[in-house]
This record gives C-alpha cells, sequence and structure tokens, in this order.
C-alpha cells in the first residue's frame, strides 16, 4: 500500500475524457476535503497511477487511446499499481457491462450519471474498507 | 318264266277210269301217294310201257323220283340219281323249257324200257312255274294218248303241295324251317295268349329251356305275361281284322329292353276252334330313332328359339350403339341395319325428294366405300373418312367408317360389318381440347408470372425481414447509444445542480434555490424517462434475461418500503405492508419483482392524495401463484381507461398540460416485465374510490 503520508488527504485520480464530469467530480471531490490528479484517456491514466500511485481511481470505461477496460487490466497487472482500488464510472447501462468491468479487475461500479455527492460517498466507502483515513 | 304248254288232246279213254284217278288223287295228302297214284295208273289206261313221276317229297326239297312203274331196278335208281341242280340232263332243259317234250328213240342218260319213245311233261299250274315232271314210255314212236290228261290233273295238285306243303297239328319240317326262317317272332296261341306253335325267334323271347339260368327264365316269364295279357285284351276286345299294339318285351339273352309291335288276327283252327295269331315286329331300334328324333326336333327348336333371341337380343344390342352399325353380305347388299344406321341409309316416314336424294347419296358414298374391302384384296379391314348427309336435316355429318370383313369357320367370306363414327363430335372436341390448351398454355404462363412475382415477393419480404432485423439492431444500439450520450450531459447538469445546491460555490439565495430544485427536478425526470426507454428497448431487443434465484418476499418487500421511504415520508399518506400467512420462498427474478412492486407503489403514491397505500403479498398454494397487490384510495381509473394504461406512453390524461408527471412507460414496463415471469399485472379500479393493482406469477417460473 502505497500511502506516503498518514497526513496527506487522499489522492483521487478521476479519469474521464469528458471535461464536464471530470471538472465536476474533481471539483466537488477537493470540495469534499481530497487531492485530485485529471487523466483524459487510457494511456494518460496510466503514466499518472504509475507516476503518483492515487489512492483510487474513478475510471471512465469508454476512452479513446485506451480504453477504461484496458488500462484497468493493465493497472491491475502492474505490481507497482494492482492495490490502487479501481471504481469503474459508464453512462452505459446495458446489463454485462458491470460483469466486464469486474472481469477486467475493478473493485466497484458505478452508473452515470451519479450526482457528485454519491460518488464521494462511495469513494469514501471504499477507502474506508481499504482503511485509508479520509477526512470528513 | 316259261310255264306247262298243255299237249295235245289225247283219245278218250273210258270216263270211269278218269273218275277213278280223281278221286285217287282227292284222297292223297302227300306228293309221293299222287305220284304213285299217276304212275299205276298210266300204264294200264294209256298204254304205256313205263311211268315216272318227278317232284319235291316236301317244300324246299330236291326234285327226285318219287314213284316209277315199268322201269327195272337200275334205270330206276339211274333216274333216282339224277337231281334238278343237274343242268346238262335232258330233263333239266325240259324243265327250262316248261314245255312237254318227245324223245322218240332212247336218248343217255334217259332209261329206255322199250324200243318206242319218251314223253317228258313238266307238272304245275297253268302260267307257274313247273314243280315236276312226268316221264310216260310210250309203246311206239308217238306219244301215248290220256297223258295230257293226267298231267293236267295232278299238276295243280302237285303246285299246291309244293307251295302250301303239308298241313295241320303235327306239322312238318318245311313249315319249320318256313315259319323259322321268319326273323320276326310268329306265334298260334289260344285265345288267352298261351303259345301252341311258335317259330324259333318267338321260342327266344317267350319259351324257357328247361336248363336256362334263371335270369333268362324270369325275363321269359315276364315276356310271357305281357303277350299273353296283350294277346287276351285284343282277343276279348272282339275287334274284327288285324289289330295293332306295341308291348315292351326284354331280350332274355341281352337283358336290353324291346319294343315289339304286335299285330294279332283271329282265325279257326280246322277242328273248328278259335285261335289267335300274332306277328311281332321289333321297333325297338324304330322306337330309339322316334326318341332321338324327337329329341333333335326338340333341340332344334330350342336352338332355333335360341337363335330367334338370340338375333333379337343382338338387334337390341346394335340399335342400343349410338353408333351406325351396317352388315353387308358379300357381295355388298345390305343384311341389316341397326337404328342409328336407318336414319341414315333410309327414308324417312315423312321424308321428301330432298330426303330421298340425301339417302341415295350415303348410299352410293358407303358403296364406294365398302369396294374397297370387295375387291378382293386380303385386307381384313377397311378405315375411311366419309361425308354423310343427314337425311331429315340435310347437315353434312363427318364420320369415320371402319369395316371388317366377317368371316366363317374355313375362311370365307360371310359378310363384312362397317361401323361409323361421328367425327362431328371428335372435331369439336379436338377443337374444345385445342381451346383447352391454349387456355392452360395462357393459365400455365400466367401461374409462372405469378410465382415468379411471389418469389420476387418472397424474395423482396425476406431482404425486407433482414433490414427490418438490421433496423431493430441498429435501433436498439441507437438507443443504446443515445441514452449514453443523454447521460452523459444529464450527469453534468444534475451533478452542478447538486452541487450549487449544496453550496459548493457559495450560499444562495432562496430564488436561486427554487430555481436549481426545479432544474434538478426536470433533470431527474429526464434520466427516468431515458431509463425507462431504456428498458422497454433493452426488453424488446431480448437484451434483459431472467437472473432467477431464491428469494423471500418479505425482505423484497421491507427493501421496496426502505427504498421508498423518502417519498413516503414526504406523501404523508398511510402506508402499510401486509404479509399473507405461509408465504413461501420463491424462485423467480427478484430484481424484477423488485421493480414491478417499486413501480406499483410509486404510482400508487403519485396518484393518491389522502387516505393510504396498502401492500399485500399472499400465496395461492392451489395454483402456486404468489400475488403482490398495492392498493390505493385515489383517484381511480375509469374503466374506459384501465386497459390503455397498460400501453406505452399512455396516462389517463395524455395531455402535455397533464397534473401528473411520469412518463407513461411504467406499467407497460411492469407488464412486459410479468410476461417474463410468466405472470401478469392486473388491475380493479373505481374511479374517485381508488385503484388496486396486483401482481400475478408463479411461485417458479413454468418454463426455465
Amino acid at each position: 500500500m502505497t500511502n506516503p503520508s498518514p497526513n496527506l488527504k487522499p489522492l483521487v485520480l478521476v479519469v474521464d475524457d469528458y471535461d464536464d464530469a471530470r471538472e465536476m467530480y474533481a471539483e466537488y471531490l477537493e470540495f469534499s476535503g481530497f487531492r485530485v490528479a485529471q487523466a483524459r484517456n487510457g494511456q494518460e491514466a496510466l503514466d499518472q497511477a504509475f507516476a503518483l500511485t492515487p489512492d483510487i481511481i474513478l475510471m471512465d470505461l469508454s476512452l479513446p487511446i485506451i480504453d477504461g477496460w484496458e488500462a484497468t487490466r493493465r493497472l491491475k497487472n502492474d505490481d507497482r499499481t494492482r492495490a490502487i482500488p479501481v471504481v469503474a464510472l459508464t453512462g452505459h447501462a446495458m446489463t454485462g457491462q458491470s460483469d466486464e468491468a469486474k472481469g477486467a479487475g475493478c473493485d466497484s461500479f458505478v452508473t452515470k450519471p451519479c450526482l457528485p455527492d454519491e460518488l464521494v460517498a462511495e469513494v469514501r466507502h471504499i477507502l474506508a474498507q481499504r482503511g485509508v483515513a479520509v477526512s470528513h | 318264266m316259261a310255264s306247262p304248254v298243255p299237249v295235245a288232246p289225247a283219245p278218250v279213254t273210258s270216263a270211269d277210269a278218269r273218275l277213278a284217278l280223281a278221286e285217287q288223287l282227292l284222297a292223297c295228302d302227300t306228293a309221293r301217294a299222287c305220284a304213285e297214284a299217276v304212275v299205276a295208273w298210266l300204264p294200264r289206261h294209256a298204254q304205256a310201257v313205263a311211268s315216272a313221276c318227278l317232284a319235291r317229297e316236301e317244300p324246299g326239297g330236291r326234285m327226285g323220283c318219287l314213284a316209277a312203274k315199268g322201269l327195272s331196278d337200275a334205270q330206276h335208281a339211274a333216274l333216282k340219281a339224277w337231281s334238278d341242280d343237274d343242268l346238262s340232263h335232258p330233263l333239266a332243259d325240259v324243265l327250262a323249257q316248261a314245255a312237254p317234250r318227245f324223245f322218240p328213240s332212247a336218248r343217255a342218260p334217259l332209261p329206255s324200257p322199250g324200243p318206242g319213245g319218251l314223253l317228258a311233261v313238266p307238272l304245275g299250274r297253268p302260267g307257274s312255274p313247273p314243280v315236276g315232271l312226268l316221264l310216260v314210255w310210250a309203246s311206239g314212236p308217238t306219244p301215248p294218248p290220256e297223258v295230257a290228261w293226267v298231267a293236267g290233273s295232278v299238276g295243280p295238285f302237285l303246285a299246291r303241295q309244293a307251295t302250301s306243303g303239308p298241313l295241320g297239328a303235327s306239322g312238318s319240317a318245311l313249315f319249320r324251317r318256313i315259319i323259322d326262317a321268319v326273323t320276326d317272332p310268329v306265334l298260334l296261341t289260344d285265345l288267352e295268349g298261351r303259345p301252341r306253335l311258335a317259330n324259333a325267334r318267338a321260342e327266344a323271347l317267350l319259351v324257357a329251356h328247361p336248363d336256362a339260368s334263371h335270369g333268362r327264365r324270369r325275363a321269359v316269364h315276364l315276356n310271357q305275361r305281357v303277350f299273353s295279357a296283350a294277346v287276351a285284351s285284343t282277343a276279348s276286345g272282339g275287334v274284327p281284322g288285324l289289330s295293332w299294339r306295341e308291348i315292351p318285351l326284354v331280350d332274355p339273352v341281352e337283358g336290353l329292353d324291346l319294343l315289339f309291335e304286335l299285330v294279332s288276327t283271329r282265325v279257326y283252327e280246322p277242328d273248328g276252334r278259335e285261335a289267335m295269331v300274332s306277328v311281332l315286329r321289333n321297333v325297338t331300334d324304330l322306337g330309339r330313332a322316334t326318341q332321338a328324333l324327337g329329341e333333335s326336333y326338340r333341340r332344334l327348336r330350342a336352338t332355333e328359339r335360341e337363335a330367334r333371341s338370340e338375333r333379337h337380343r343382338l338387334d337390341r344390342v346394335l340399335d342400343s350403339v349410338a353408333d351406325p352399325i351396317i352388315l353387308s353380305d358379300p357381295s355388298g347388299g345390305t343384311v341389316m341395319l341397326n337404328e342409328p344406321a336407318e336414319k341414315l341409309f333410309t327414308l324417312p316416314v315423312d321424308g321428301g325428294r330432298a330426303a330421298q336424294r340425301r339417302v341415295r347419296t350415303n348410299h352410293a358414298t358407303f358403296a364406294s366405300f365398302l369396294a374397297n374391302l370387295l375387291d378382293g384384296g386380303s385386307n381384313l379391314r377397311w378405315r375411311g373418312q366419309l361425308s354423310l348427309m343427314d337425311p331429315a336435316s340435310g347437315d353434312t355429318l363427318p364420320v369415320e367408317a371402319v369395316a371388317s370383313k366377317v368371316l366363317g369357320d374355313s375362311g370365307e367370306l360371310t359378310g363384312i360389318v362397317t361401323l361409323f363414327r361421328d367425327r362431328g363430335e371428335a372435331l369439336a372436341k379436338a377443337r374444345l381440347l385445342e381451346r383447352l390448351k391454349e387456355v392452360s398454355t395462357l393459365l400455365e404462363a400466367r401461374v409462372q408470372v405469378a410465382t415468379a412475382e411471389l418469389a420476387e415477393q418472397n424474395e423482396k419480404l425476406r431482404r425486407q425481414a433482414i433490414q427490418l432485423e438490421q433496423a431493430s439492431a441498429a435501433k436498439s444500439q441507437f438507443l443504446a447509444n443515445m441514452s449514453h450520450e443523454f447521460r452523459t450531459p444529464l450527469n453534468a447538469i444534475l451533478g452542478y445542480t447538486n452541487m450549487l445546491l449544496q453550496g459548493v460555490s457559495g450560499e444562495l439565495t432562496p430564488p436561486q434555490k427554487r430555481n436549481l430544485a426545479r432544474i434538478d427536478s426536470n433533470g431527474r425526470h429526464l434520466l427516468e424517462v431515458i431509463n425507462e426507454i431504456l428498458d422497454i428497448t433493452r426488453i424488446e431487443a431480448g437484451r434483459m434475461p431472467l437472473h432467477l434465484s431464491d428469494f423471500g418476499i418479505p425482505e423484497l418487500l421491507h427493501e421496496v418500503m426502505a427504498e421508498m421511504d423518502p417519498i413516503i415520508a414526504r406523501s404523508k399518506l398511510t402506508v402499510s405492508a401486509q404479509l399473507g400467512a405461509k408465504l413461501p420462498p420463491v424462485h423467480s427474478d427478484r430484481q424484477k419483482v423488485k421493480q414491478i412492486v417499486l413501480n406499483l407503489l410509486s404510482n400508487a403514491l403519485k396518484f393518491t392524495h389522502e387516505g393510504g397505500v396498502k401492500v399485500l403479498a399472499e400465496y395461492a398454494p392451489s395454483t402456486s401463484m404468489l400475488t403482490i397487490s398495492v392498493e390505493d384510495s385515489g383517484i381511480g381509473i375509469d374503466p374506459a381507461y384501465q386497459q390503455k394504461i397498460f400501453e406505452d406512453f399512455q396516462q389517463v390524461d395524455s395531455s402535455p398540460t397533464r397534473a401528473y408527471g411520469g412518463t407513461g412507460l411504467g406499467l407497460s414496463i411492469c407488464r412486459r416485465l410479468a410476461d417474463m415471469l410468466g405472470g401478469r399485472v392486473s388491475l380493479q379500479s373505481t374511479p374517485g374510490q381508488g385503484s388496486t393493482f396486483t401482481l400475478h406469477f408463479p411461485r417458479r417460473p413454468r418454463r426455465t
């Protein structure tokens, strides 16, 4: 578990190619007391993840360059990032997508639209499970 | 045949001497006695040196010397040795000539007792063949007198004896031979039919020898009885003259039945007794022949009758044939016509001159046709197409004629049968057939066109089906994409609204808050619509499979109530959940059951302003069906709309300014989901009093 300083606020990597959604979640997460890093596609997500080792990653599945599933698979296949929980975000409500996301290694699955406070509640819930201190 | 010629009149002797000889002759009952009387008389009364008389002693016997006088024993023996079958003898010549002959001098082998001549005189009735010879040897060269008278007297007498023979009860061998020679049975009987005299043939039938077999004696006895009865009946009948009758007798030897014709006549015997002479004639063969003849005649009549009826039947058969038939003799003359032929070849009763001419024409046409077979060729059959005329109407009748030779047993031509077939009908049929073929071809062509069109249509339909399928898939894909595209901006709208309302960007004034709340509420409604459309799309695309699991209804209802709690709290209605007794665990799609109940409950809350909502779960073991009903005290639903509300996008009030929110897709989705579970959603409602929506679904799906 990469948690350099217990005093630091948890770092959340928000991956979404739709700027409005990504920035909205980022703003609300910061508002809610998290540090936030952002990525616009799968490749950036991988780069950021390896560089920053965030505490949790919010991963939109429909992404350019490398899609969310593939990015998650790579993260979960890498020792440096394997332990980071990944919450899949998708606007595709079709059945089977959550299964597919879990197959790729996602730890949770959230269907958009998802209100910022609901998402933050989910993030807190998962981090609490992992024993990461989260300020309220 | 020569007959004795009277000799020259002799000198008159004493009448007494002649009378004495006549008396003597009358007393004689045999030829020999007559001969002896004559031979003894001649030397005494006619100056004869010697005399001899030759005759037959009995009828049928040989002619020989019966008496002689004045001859030596040697001369007598020589004379006896002669037989009338020795035709070279001079006496045979005398008999053959039947005329007296005088031999003046001795002539061998005739005996010559003296120097005088010999006069040989044939004896017999004048005009009949001689029956004997009288030989008188004269003393001189002239014939002695009185010989002619003696010959004339004794001749008839001998002749009588020679023909009739000796008669009487004793009978003679000659008589027996005569009657035995008769092939028919001849009998002399008394009036009772008892035989006194019978010839050999009669004896064979009516007299049994003591040593004969039993069967033969029986047969004879039978014959005797039949014969006696017949004779006695004839005798007692008293019919004068001959009487005929037939009697059946049995052949004692062969045992065959014989039929005899009996001819009887009444006679008187010399002693004056009455007797019956019967002659039997075997008519067995005649009877058989008669019978056979009768049978033949009967058969002939029967055959004739048969032939007549056969002919009659044939006539009727021929008449019943619709085609004209003519039977002609070998020379072409018409023997017979059947009725249809008569119409063509005989003049109609009221036929005029024109009809007459047409019949003649027909005859001529037929005759020239028939000539093909009559010209002596080896053809047995001739076929031709003729044009006849209807005598009555004058219409032309095209016919096909087939003439066939009728041959006898030995192959000779006995007649010709000609059959006419109406070609008019055949031609009409052919025309009809042609027309039929045309129509058929036309029809076939049409069918082909139609088939091709159909195939084309099918192909079009198939392509359309594929296109539809593709379109449907495209639609589903489009809706899925659209939902994503809707959700993405909606996510931002709802998210930012939420953030603003939470004061992320600073405190808001009450009007700002109120406006933001409206944005939020409309955004959520839009999201609801999108989600429901997506659900229907998924159901229709078959992309919402059943996820079966075991679960409990109480837990499910608890979950639903918990989820609805915020709305229930806002509604200020009394909401209660009630569980029936013995609710079993259920094997179904939990998510879908929950979705239906949620929907029904949210509807109930939406359309109820006061009162309460009751949720009731029950189980019917008899049908294994579960029911979850949601009863409200709301506005109710008009019966006219109770079916309609289960359709897509339908609310009772569909106007854009309707009082109640919602997409109108909720019940439609419920109906579809209940369907998938093998159940249904029912409704009971009274406007103004409330509605009860009930989900019925099986405890276990019937088809898994």
